[in-house]
């Protein structure tokens, strides 16, 4: 087939790209060439909207071994041990086929991490979906649960924390963000960086199918009404294949046979290939009809651009190929040496003794477009002035109610039940709680992480909602009792081309950038998933923040649950009272507009300093940051894990009780103290310069509002746990 | 004491359980699906996970492996056997127990914390263990144990059901029925009591810091008889 510009711009490309990439050339690519140009130069893969802003990004800390640019990052948490980290999207194969499509994606995310050696301890997921009356969102939700589960389980790695949203702009782009994190000697880490010419390039894992092709293209653009259509373009997980490749990588990985190491991800071997090559700054050569291969008569158009899952291409030293092969043949997993690294700079491919491709390495990687796209900065909202009279015909407990059992907010255990989260028996917190905590295998560390986005606040003010993202973190890493380390970030946003979306995204990196500037939580990893757009309606720009802390001893670990009564409640940080963008204002006054709330920096670092203090010292009971649906909420979680009640002192502020309540001000956590320890605990948090009020006191059962009983515990538990449940059956 | 854990392609719990076993003072190996032979063992686990993927029915190529000709063998000749989860799966395939672990009635995946009242101490798993109710874990999708009513009255008659699901207090009834298994029933014996195949997780209970410690009890027990 004769390569033209129409056939270009149907691989997704721009007429300007397609001439481009023939003046690079001095000829017209043929159909090959082309297909590997549309794979590399896509959004997906080249990030060419997207990179000059990543640049600006905070990525170096003391404890970062390894920040973007790999295939995860890897941070030191002492003794030698180290956590390789990354969170990634799959956001569109997800909404076509929302089992294969959030499996694939945990899939894929596992294999970034052993990739480079390390042993995958704990997944996490962050997902949105539309509307809770929208008619595709349960089984968009059962799919993408189900996925999830699917694959995780079977591999034996445990699914630790998570984050589930519902919001209307998500109705024709759900989100699915999968993270691990893997455990690693920091002295036997692999990088995908080739070296050396002539040296085998192996091909190992399952069979290359026809499944995927183009699917980076398809993350790379904007749905229509014909997106069933692509369903073929989505790839099919094989966990189990996945957990055989995982076994015999590390295991190839105890000797010193590995060069460089790359899973096929997007666009496949292209990608691979191509990555290893220009890292190194090396040419390589590949025989296609050498790749094993699921279907017959499958042309090097077809095997470059197959995204088929479980797949690895590595660089090996001359004369390991047949002890390599060995390990593989015990794991019955397809092995084939494809070619060879050179000296030629270009990728050439062979297929049945015929070149079918050459392409200098540069055109595909430095040379790939890079687009400064112009955007719109957002103005700060005016703040909403709230009347005593909008709250007057409220009634407290139905309020109450309303907010506990809200989608948002509610319990997710209908969802992590569904995900084994004690395989490899070291969770010693389970979802739920304000992080997921797994230990370092025997060891006396342990791991924590989080998963969080606030997109409300990032659409209403994108700088001030990414810092708040970074915060939120932040916080739940401090709750658990974990020292903040660093930070992997999943860029959800709509279509970089209208500069709206563009200014969304650029202020909220900036946003990003400040507060993990200011916290010392640098970024270490991430992906930019951009085109969350359907039929022209964006998605709010939703930046997920992965979170990763550590805890010294695992005895220090820090939980949400009220311990016992008569124990004193306090709140950390200052309630100001604002509601603008808080759950409240959306669902109980239906007030949708207003600023998020602020974020100031040196509360947030000197709160969650001062609350890692008092958890070091042994005078916090329980901890809980403060986030959606403030210190009621906040305090009436830490009543149901704990099984406890409580007792809030007697109103006497200025500010609305409503607003006192539920207004969402940042940098808070609640914590619990032994009444024996009050004046130490007031003390240290003076001493810090930190504000604090006395919340009440904990009880058996009852919650009591300005000496009212209101619910009693069990069934303020009920309205929590059973909205989801009901909402799936 | 020597225990060996069978190691199938997709096993995931064969390092949780090598362990638990560990921590008991079980002196512990590892052995190959593909291996012919059993290292010299008091116990055989056959631990969870997905072998060989469960792509067919959950355990029934693991019930045809290479291995696992020695483990009939040696659970013929009276060696004690426990399955765990897809262990319990694959004894079932190959015969060693009677039933079937059918898909969960909810038809989902179930990770959580469940009851089991031991139901028969006469014999080296339970003998003289000091506590009826434990707490154990459960993780599968396919742990909903079913077999015809013969079969049922003749695991009734020979006191070959291990453990019910129940609640805290001991009770057995439909509420804390995990995955719709007939009669509650969380594990089963063979008919001389040495092969125990069970749908919880006892080596994930086995500290403070986990979920739970239940799985302790459990393990402690099972060394003491042994000795």
């Amino acid at each position: 087939m004769e390569v033209n510009e129409k056939i270009a711009v149907d691989h997704g490309l721009k007429a300007d790209e397609y001439k481009k990439i023939c003046d690079l050339l001095k000829r017209v690519p043929n159909l090959t060439e082309l297909g590997i140009f549309s794979a590399m130069w896509n959004e997906h893969c080249s990030y060419k909207s997207s990179r000059l802003h990543l640049k600006k990004l905070n990525t170096k800390g003391k404890k970062v071994i390894q920040g973007p640019g790999e295939n995860a990052g890897v941070i030191d948490i002492g003794d030698d041990d180290a956590i390789v980290f990354k969170i990634e999207s799959h956001n569109h194969p997800s909404f076509i086929e929302p089992y294969q499509g959030a499996a694939t994606g945990v899939g894929g995310i596992m294999r970034d991490v052993f990739t480079m050696g390390a042993r995958p301890i704990a997944n996490l997921n962050s997902i949105h979906f539309g509307s809770t009356q929208h008619k595709k969102t349960k089984n968009l939700l059962r799919g993408v649960v189900k996925g999830i589960g699917g694959y995780g389980n079977c591999i034996g790695v445990p699914t630790i924390a998570g984050q589930t949203c519902f919001d209307q702009s998500y109705n024709g782009n759900i989100l699915v963000n999968a993270m691990t994190l893997g455990l690693v000697n920091k002295n036997k880490i692999f990088y995908s960086k080739a070296a050396g010419i002539n040296k085998p390039v192996i091909y190992v894992g399952s069979k290359t199918g026809r499944d995927g092709i183009h699917g980076a293209s398809m993350a790379s653009a904007i749905f229509d009404d014909k997106i069933e259509e692509k369903k073929p373009t989505v790839q099919v997980g094989d966990p189990f294949t996945e957990k055989l490749l995982l076994e015999a990588c590390l295991e190839l990985m105890s000797d010193k046979s590995i060069i460089a190491i790359q899973d096929m991800g997007a666009a496949g071997l292209t990608s691979s290939s191509i990555e290893m090559a220009s890292k190194g700054n090396l040419g390589i050569e590949l025989h296609l009809d050498r790749v094993p291969c699921r279907e017959e008569r499958m042309t090097p158009y077809e095997i470059m651009l197959s995204e088929s899952q479980e797949r690895m291409l590595i660089v090996l030293e001359n004369g390991k190929e047949d002890s390599a092969k060995k390990i593989f043949d015990k794991w019955n997993l397809d092995f084939a040496v494809i070619g060879k690294t050179t000296n030629s700079k270009n990728i050439e491919l062979y297929f049945e003794k015929e070149k079918v491709a050459n392409v200098p390495i540069k055109f595909l990687s430095n040379e790939a477009p890079i687009y400064d796209r112009p955007w719109k900065k957002t103005k700060l909202p005016q703040k909403i002035k709230f009347s005593n009279n909008d709250f007057k015909k409220l009634k407290f407990n139905d309020v109450i109610k309303k907010m506990i059992s809200n989608p948002n907010i509610c319990s997710k255990q209908w969802i992590w039940e569904q995900y084994d989260h004690t395989v490899m028996g070291d969770t010693i917190q389970k979802p739920g709680g304000d992080a997921g905590v797994v230990r370092v295998h025997g060891t006396k560390k342990a791991v924590a992480s989080s998963v969080d986005s606030s997109a409300s606040y990032c659409y209403a003010h994108p700088f001030t909602g990414g810092k708040q993202v970074v915060c939120e973190a932040w916080r739940n890493l401090v709750s658990v009792g974990a020292e903040p380390i660093a930070i992997t970030n999943c860029l959800n946003f709509g279509n970089p081309e209208k500069k709206e979306n563009m200014g969304e995204f650029v202020e909220c990196i900036d946003g990003i950038n400040e507060a993990s500037k200011y916290l010392n939580f640098p970024v270490v990893s991430g992906n930019v998933s951009f085109y969350n757009e359907t039929k022209d309606k964006g998605i709010k720009p939703t930046p997920t923040i992965g979170g990763v802390g550590l805890i010294k001893d695992y005895k220090n670990l820090m939980s949400m649950s009220f311990k016992s009564k008569g124990n004193l409640v306090f709140v950390i940080g200052k309630t100001e009272g604002s509601l603008d963008q808080s759950v409240f204002a959306k669902i109980i006054l239906d007030e949708r507009k207003g600023p998020p709330p602020e974020i100031n920096l040196f509360n947030e670092k000197n709160n969650g300093e001062t609350i890692l203090k008092l958890i070091k010292e042994k005078l916090a009971l329980s901890v809980h940051d403060v986030s959606l649906g403030g210190i009621m909420i906040g305090a009436l979680k830490m009543c149901i894990a704990g099984s406890k009640g409580i007792k809030f002192n007697r109103f006497k502020d200025l500010i609305n009780i409503y607003q006192y309540f539920f207004s969402e001000d940042q940098g808070r956590y609640i914590i619990e103290v032994d009444k024996n320890n009050q004046k130490k605990v007031e003390s240290i948090l003076k001493k810090n310069s930190v504000h604090f009020d006395l919340l009440g006191e904990t009880t058996d059962k009852e919650i009591i509002i300005n000496d009212e009983p209101t619910f009693t515990v069990d069934k303020v538990t009920e309205f929590y746990k059973g909205w989801l449940y009901k909402y799936m059956s | 004491m020597n225990s060996s854990v069978i190691i199938f392609p997709g096993s995931n719990c064969d390092r949780d359980m090598d362990v638990a076993l560990k921590k008991f003072g079980f002196k512990n190996k590892m052995v190959w699906h593909d291996d012919d032979e059993l290292p010299n063992s008091e116990l055989i686990v056959l631990p969870g996970g997905f072998s060989y993927g469960d792509y067919l029915r959950c355990g029934s190529i693991a019930g045809k492996s290479k291995i696992i000709q020695s483990v009939i063998d040696f659970a013929n000749s009276g060696g004690l056997v426990l399955g765990i989860c897809n262990g319990f799966q694959i004894l079932t395939e190959t015969g060693l127990l009677k039933g079937v672990l059918q898909q969960n009635k909810n038809i989902e995946f179930i990770c959580k914390n469940i009851f089991v009242k031991v139901n028969n101490s006469e014999n080296k798993f339970f003998e003289n263990i000091d506590k009826d109710v434990l707490e154990l874990h459960i993780a599968h999708n396919e742990g909903n144990y079913f077999c015809t009513e013969d079969e049922l009255k003749s695991l009734e008659d020979n006191n070959q059901i291990a453990a019910y699901y129940c609640n805290s207090d001991g009770k057995i009834d439909e509420k804390s029925n995990p995955n719709g298994a007939i009669k509650n029933i969380a594990g089963i014996f063979n008919e001389k009591k040495n092969i125990l195949g069970m749908m919880p997780h006892p080596e994930r209970m086995i500290d403070q810091s986990l979920s739970g410690e239940d799985g302790s009890i459990f393990f402690e027990n099972l060394l003491k008889n042994l000795k």
